[in-house]
């Protein structure tokens, strides 16, 4: 391992608390700075301010914001991210409730991603100007230009209702929670819809850099020892391509956790993105931040991951 | 002190890039539809006529009827001018703040450097749609409400772009000689900097408008974008996912507007790049 890296992990995750403090102000001043308020969602009956009144105090909204922050920062010290206003559940359940189909989603839309993306980034490097190359030129740019929401619908509008062969909605049949393959068919439009979009800037990345690679000299010694073309490719090139790649594939996590917002909301599929879009309709302030604070710490985890496996990749990156 | 040597050979240059050319055309398309939309839209886009609602496309409705029985095509061409404006405006903001701290990040350095990149790590940790979503929901939808909340959130890619070019910049010969001259760092920064940033920027232009325009479009389809009646396609395409089975060009052809316009903006963008400054193609 390399000796420098336990100490640049320390410095690093110094930083993450840090950053994950600042994205959980930013949050809380908006939603505090906002007109309006959860009591007009949440009273019953008729509205009047003095009920207004009394649902703030029963929810805390009447102290000073900086006394709700620091109640709030104390309790999700202790594990404890709160309640939410609308239903009175823990925060923590609802979204350990949904996180399975979240996480679902995600990994299968980037496993499809890469799957896809690599392959064709790499023929599109190495047969440059073919028509491999083109294809993959196009297919980056349409994937980055395709609005995530529309490719989902237009799927649904092939596969679900001219051609049924898939369901076009839900984490499984009605009653059938447990069966694989009915929770499988219903994963392939959404995984797909999501993977797709993300594959594209795979793709340029993988070509570009691996077109970088190729024209290193050490590529040439291979190519000169006399090693065969897959060899040289799989084996000496790749490896070295794959470092923006990974850096790539780690940057865009944000770009598919909300992606994942839109994606379930066109499937209803019952994830963490479905319950973000609800609270924020309804003011549930609990459940935005612990929603955010977990979305922004898994970002913020991968980057430092994505930074630890540089290491492994290329044992010339050195964090001393 | 410019890197290019002038306009007019960068423009001859664009017109002979296939595909940066056929976007630019696409783009100017898109503009003007959005501009002439009350002069060419053939029929209001409010006008309802529930006898002709959910007509197929048809020599009298081109894109057909939705579920109000209003024109798809006219209401597409209306579409433009939501998305357009809401693009361009979010894009300005964006360049502008990102280009003010990106260059004063690289320009100053040290510390000031490190907390401002700091804060935009903090912007880049929360997924985008999430951040906005919340803004929009809470400020309420308008068009400069949406526009300003997306500027919040891609200023800070751009100014992370435009930090990395100044930091290279500001220590090239050219600002050194600028400085012995008693140059002062308003005009270094105005003058040598960020005029030599351009190009980057330029290219960012192109880029970021399709992505808002991308992101316009998800906040209208969460109906936090432009309110009915006004069409925008987000709204239009989720109008149309209830016809799906029944009326499938509600949501095609709306969708397919933003995809063609969000394609022909990253395909006037790349011209842009490989015609300003063609180093920069192996970068991305």
């Amino acid at each position: 391992m390399e000796p420098g890296l336990p100490a640049y992990v320390l410095k690093r995750l110094g930083f993450a608390v840090l950053m994950l403090f600042g994205v959980s102000i930013i949050l809380f001043a908006i939603m505090r700075v906002a007109p309006g308020g959860p009591e007009a969602v949440l009273v019953g009956g008729e509205f009047s301010p003095e009920a207004a009144a009394r649902v703030r105090q029963r929810l805390g909204l009447d102290r000073p914001l900086v006394t709700q922050y620091a109640g709030w920062v104390s309790a999700v010290l202790r594990g404890d991210l709160g309640r939410s206003f609308k239903t009175n559940d823990p925060v923590a359940t609802l979204i350990v409730e949904r996180l399975g189909p979240t996480l679902q989603l995600t990994a299968g839309a980037l496993a499809v991603a890469l799957a896809v993306a690599i392959p064709l980034g790499v023929l599109a490097a190495v047969r440059r100007g073919s028509v491999w190359d083109t294809i993959g030129s196009a297919v980056s740019l349409f994937g980055v230009s395709f609005p995530s929401f529309w490719l989902g619908i237009m799927l649904i509008l092939l596969f679900s209702e001219a051609w049924p062969l898939l369901p076009p909605s839900g984490l499984s049949e009605y009653g059938r929670e447990g069966d694989v393959t009915s929770r499988l068919r219903h994963a392939v439009l959404p995984t797909l819809t999501l993977g797709l979009i993300q594959m594209a800037s795979f793709m340029r990345f993988t070509r570009s850099s691996l077109l970088e690679v190729l024209g290193q000299d050490y590529i040439r010694t291979a190519r000169a020892k006399g090693l065969g073309s897959p060899r040289v490719i799989w084996r000496h090139a790749l490896r070295n391509a794959l470092i923006p790649v990974v850096t790539v594939v780690g940057l865009s996590l944000p770009t598919l956790v909300g992606g994942a917002v839109l994606t379930e909301t066109v499937f209803a599929w019952p994830g963490v993105g479905r319950l973000a879009v609800g609270a924020v309709f309804e003011r549930d302030y609990p459940v935005i931040m612990g929603v955010n604070l977990l979305v922004a710490a898994v970002v913020i985890t991968a980057n430092l991951l994505t930074d630890i496996a540089y290491c492994f990749i290329d044992p010339r990156i050195s964090y001393s | 002190m410019s890197r290019s040597s002038g306009a007019p050979s960068a423009f001859g240059r664009l017109l002979g890039h296939r595909r940066g050319f056929w976007g630019g055309v696409a783009v100017a398309v898109m503009v003007v539809t959005g501009v002439l939309a009350p002069a060419i839209a053939p029929h209001s886009y409010s006008a309802q006529s529930l006898l002709q609602r959910l007509q197929p496309p048809s020599p009298a409705h081109w894109l057909g009827t939705d579920g109000f029985g209003r024109d798809v095509l006219s209401r597409t061409i209306w579409g433009s001018r939501v998305s357009l404006q809401i693009g361009l405006l979010a894009t300005v903001l964006s360049l502008v703040v990102g280009t003010l701290v990106g260059s004063a990040s690289g320009y100053v350095g040290g510390a000031t450097d490190t907390a401002i990149m700091r804060v935009a790590d903090v912007f880049l940790s929360v997924p985008a749609l999430f951040l906005i979503l919340i803004v929009v929901a809470l400020f309420g939808a308008s068009l400069t409400n949406t526009a300003l909340v997306i500027a919040l959130v891609t200023w800070a890619p751009v100014a992370r772009i435009v930090r990395s070019e100044c930091l290279s910049l500001r220590a090239r010969d050219f600002v050194h000689a600028a400085h012995a001259l008693g140059a002062g760092h308003a005009r270094i920064l105005g003058r040598h900097v960020l005029l030599n940033a351009l190009p980057v920027i330029i290219v960012q232009t192109s880029v970021l408008l399709g992505q808002t325009i991308l992101i316009e479009s998800g906040l209208s389809y969460l109906g936090l974008g432009a309110q009915p009646p006004l069409p925008s396609w987000g709204n239009m395409v989720v109008e149309g996912r209830q016809f799906l089975a029944s009326a499938w060009w509600i949501a095609t052809f709306p969708g397919l507007a933003i995809f063609v316009t969000v394609l022909a903006f990253n395909l006037f963008g790349d011209g842009l790049r490989d015609v300003i400054d063609p180093a920069l193609r192996a970068e991305t």
